[in-house]
């Protein structure tokens, strides 16, 4: 059974070139904005002239550390918002379910278990090995899930998947619980293993992750072409000479590179991928060359907002970026679930 | 042949059916009770049976006495009867939703539960009976909250599901926010609220896990045969006099009632709600009721697992790595069993 992401009523398939450039301007514009309220605002109050001083390497005021600090985490803030709202459009293409997301479908919960095995059985501690793991235990947990999701009668509805994914991460986190528990020496990193957070971001940690992410997106944008095709339905897609399953496979290869690579340097962050690509298709419509770099464009401003506003809500402490979210995503995944009918989920 | 004969032979096969029940159940009460026997007598040392006795009869023996009568005997009634409420809830909510991924650990009922418990502990530092009311009232609100948000002119088990997975991931970054930010990051506590324990079982928890099973339970148990009507779907149950709406809220008010209190007890042991059901309908003949063997299973599930988690794994673990782990393979079985019968999920 074809279950259409969006019904035709609901969002316009083409928009106006100029309407499409105007979003473009605008999201650009709020992405710069809130950069540079991401530099700016804090827990820490910091005056005008040590940010300017910072910007331009200074550290020698306790104002001016801040904000050195405070720039890789804009930077680790804007790649994995890009890169979670990228992967997240991806999925929503291949599944054709619009309820796809690295932490509903259960990857990010998969990428969480492989490091923790290989924090504990295999001696892992640099950040290429974390990356590594990540992404093969993301990838196991996307192929066993999409199995769980596609078997039976009506193929991969997004009820199932979401079912799948949900009853994989209890399966995984209660793997991960097993394994933590007698080792007292690798306990407590378990920590950032729970919520996903950008505050420890390091140019390091970036520069570890950036071939993961350049690959990532190269993939996941080329097969902009092949997902609009497989949103007609494979049997169309296939009559218009596209290799389903292997475009379907490096599709879903380049999204778990992306949300891999994102869940090895900063923790399970859920729901961007999720909200992302659904606010892009009211915005640019549902041609996926636009919508994907769209996505990761607005997914970029999402994560980097939900960053300022965990800073200011729970002064003096924060709140981790990935309960942001959370609390963004949920509502907005129900509202979805409401407003489809019950034959397309 | 006269409609007479017809009678006969339907009377004939429905005590053959109830004789089958009874059986079935006969079976796993001795099952039951043999693991029953097994927990109180072998630990980490041997008890004698006759001490066992003796101890249960309320005679004072050495050393066993602590032993038994303290630490084995709260656990293991603790564990029963929590695992009785899992499974007798986890496998109506199953029924009513016609799903085997359908119950109330992944679609959410717990996470409200898990949720106010942590929240009382960590941020109230309430301890003892006011957790769990306030589990209790928190699990019946969360459900409540599902049920309205499916709410659209009546409520479809498919829109049910999917809100329930979208709060439940919304309340587990709660959770694991509220255990960060406890000031002494305990473990052991944590762990108990993540995957469920019964650790430091008391005889004093027992009343109200008694009280909901004997509420809760008999409406369970009353709407048994119109469960297994609905299974026909809707439309044939309201034929054959089914109060639809009726028997969808009894069921869920009941579930949720059950499952609220075992939660607050022993926090939300993995996939025992989840597991019991598909395992009870596996081993009852088809068409037989499998509420009284789920909820036997559910009860022999926690006790074992609890036992192996403490005595035969290389380690201590809590019961609810060792069913979460449990879960795992039953999807891959889940997905295996589905192929080849082409049906679906």
């Amino acid at each position: 059974m074809i279950t259409p992401v969006s019904s035709p009523a609901a969002f316009p398939s083409r928009r106006p070139g100029s309407v499409r450039l105007l979003w473009l301007l605008v999201a650009l514009a709020a992405l710069l904005l809130v950069c540079g309220l991401s530099v700016t605002i804090g827990t820490r109050d910091v005056a005008w002239s040590d940010i300017l001083a910072g910007l331009g390497g200074e550290t020698a005021t306790i104002g001016q550390s801040v904000v050195a600090v405070r720039v890789p985490r804009t930077v680790l803030a804007v790649l994995a918002g890009a890169a979670l709202g990228l992967s997240g459009a991806v999925m929503q293409g291949i599944t054709r379910s619009p309820l796809a997301d690295p932490g509903i479908l259960g990857v990010n919960a998969g990428a969480a278990l492989a490091v923790v095995i290989g924090m504990a059985w295999f001696g892992l501690a640099s950040l290429g090995g974390y990356l590594w793991t990540a992404i093969l235990g993301a990838a196991g947990a996307a192929c066993l899930v999409y199995a769980i999701g596609s078997v039976g009668r009506g193929g991969a509805t997004p009820l199932k998947l979401a079912l799948g994914g949900a009853a994989t991460s209890i399966a995984m986190s209660s793997f991960t619980v097993a394994i933590i528990l007698p080792r007292n020496d690798i306990a407590g990193s378990v920590q950032s293993w729970q919520i996903g957070g950008v505050g420890g971001a390091s140019y390091d940690a970036i520069a570890a992750m950036l071939p993961f992410l350049v690959v990532g997106f190269a993939v996941s944008l080329l097969s902009a072409r092949n997902l609009n095709m497989l949103a007609l339905g494979d049997e169309a897609a296939a009559g218009l000479g596209v290799p389903v399953a292997l475009s379907r496979l490096a599709a879903a290869a380049g999204a778990v590179l992306l949300c891999g690579a994102i869940t090895a340097i900063c923790g399970p962050i859920g729901f961007v991928g999720l909200v992302v690509p659904h606010l892009c298709r009211l915005l640019v419509g549902v041609d996926h060359r636009w919508q994907l770099p769209f996505s990761a464009l607005t997914g970029a401003v999402l994560l980097v907002l939900a960053d300022v506003v965990g800073r200011i809500v729970a002064r003096p402490g924060e709140l981790d970026v990935g309960i942001v979210t959370a609390f963004v995503g949920a509502p907005v995944f129900i509202w979805i679930v409401r407003r489809r009918r019950i034959r397309e989920l | 042949m006269s409609a007479l004969d017809l009678s006969a032979r339907v009377a004939r096969h429905r005590r053959s059916v109830s004789r089958r029940s009874t059986r079935l159940a006969l079976a796993l009460l001795a099952v039951l009770l043999a693991g029953l026997a097994l927990t109180l007598m072998l630990g980490q040392s041997l008890t004698p049976p006759l001490d066992v006795l003796r101890v249960l009869a309320g005679h004072d023996v050495p050393g066993a006495s602590f032993t038994v009568g303290r630490l084995r005997l709260p656990r293991a009634i603790i564990s029963i009867l929590a695992g009785l409420s899992f499974g007798l809830g986890g496998a109506a909510c199953q029924t009513l939703l016609r799903s085997p991924l359908a119950s109330p650990d992944i679609i959410g009922i717990s996470a409200g539960s898990s949720a106010a418990a942590v929240f009382a502990i960590v941020v109230l530092a309430w301890t003892g009976p006011a957790v769990s009311v306030l589990a209790v009232v928190c699990g019946l609100g969360t459900a409540c909250l599902i049920y309205l948000l499916a709410w659209r002119g009546g409520v479809a088990g498919t829109r049910l599901i999917l809100v329930g997975i979208g709060i439940s991931a919304m309340l587990q970054s709660v959770i694991a926010y509220m255990l960060l930010q406890a000031p002494e990051w305990s473990l052991q506590e944590a762990l108990r609220w993540l995957t469920g324990s019964v650790n430091g079982a008391r005889l004093p928890d027992a009343v109200p896990l008694l009280l909901s099973l004997g509420v809760f339970g008999t409406i369970l148990l009353a709407q048994g045969a119109n469960l297994q009507a609905m299974q026909l779907g809707d439309d044939k149950a309201a034929a054959l006099g089914v109060r639809l709406a009726r028997t969808r809220l009894l069921t869920i008010v009941a579930v949720v009632g059950l499952i609220a209190v075992a939660t607050a007890v022993v926090g939300p042991i993995a996939f025992v709600a989840f597991l019991s059901g598909p395992i009870a309908a596996r081993i009852a003949a088809p068409g037989q009721p499998v509420l009284i063997p789920a909820a036997l299973i559910g009860a022999a599930l926690v006790l074992l697992g609890d036992y192996a988690g403490q005595f035969l794994l290389p380690g201590r673990y809590p019961v609810g790595v060792v069913t979460g782990a449990l879960g795992a393979p039953y999807l891959i079985y889940l997905i295996v069993r589905m192929n080849r019968a082409g049906g679906t999920i």
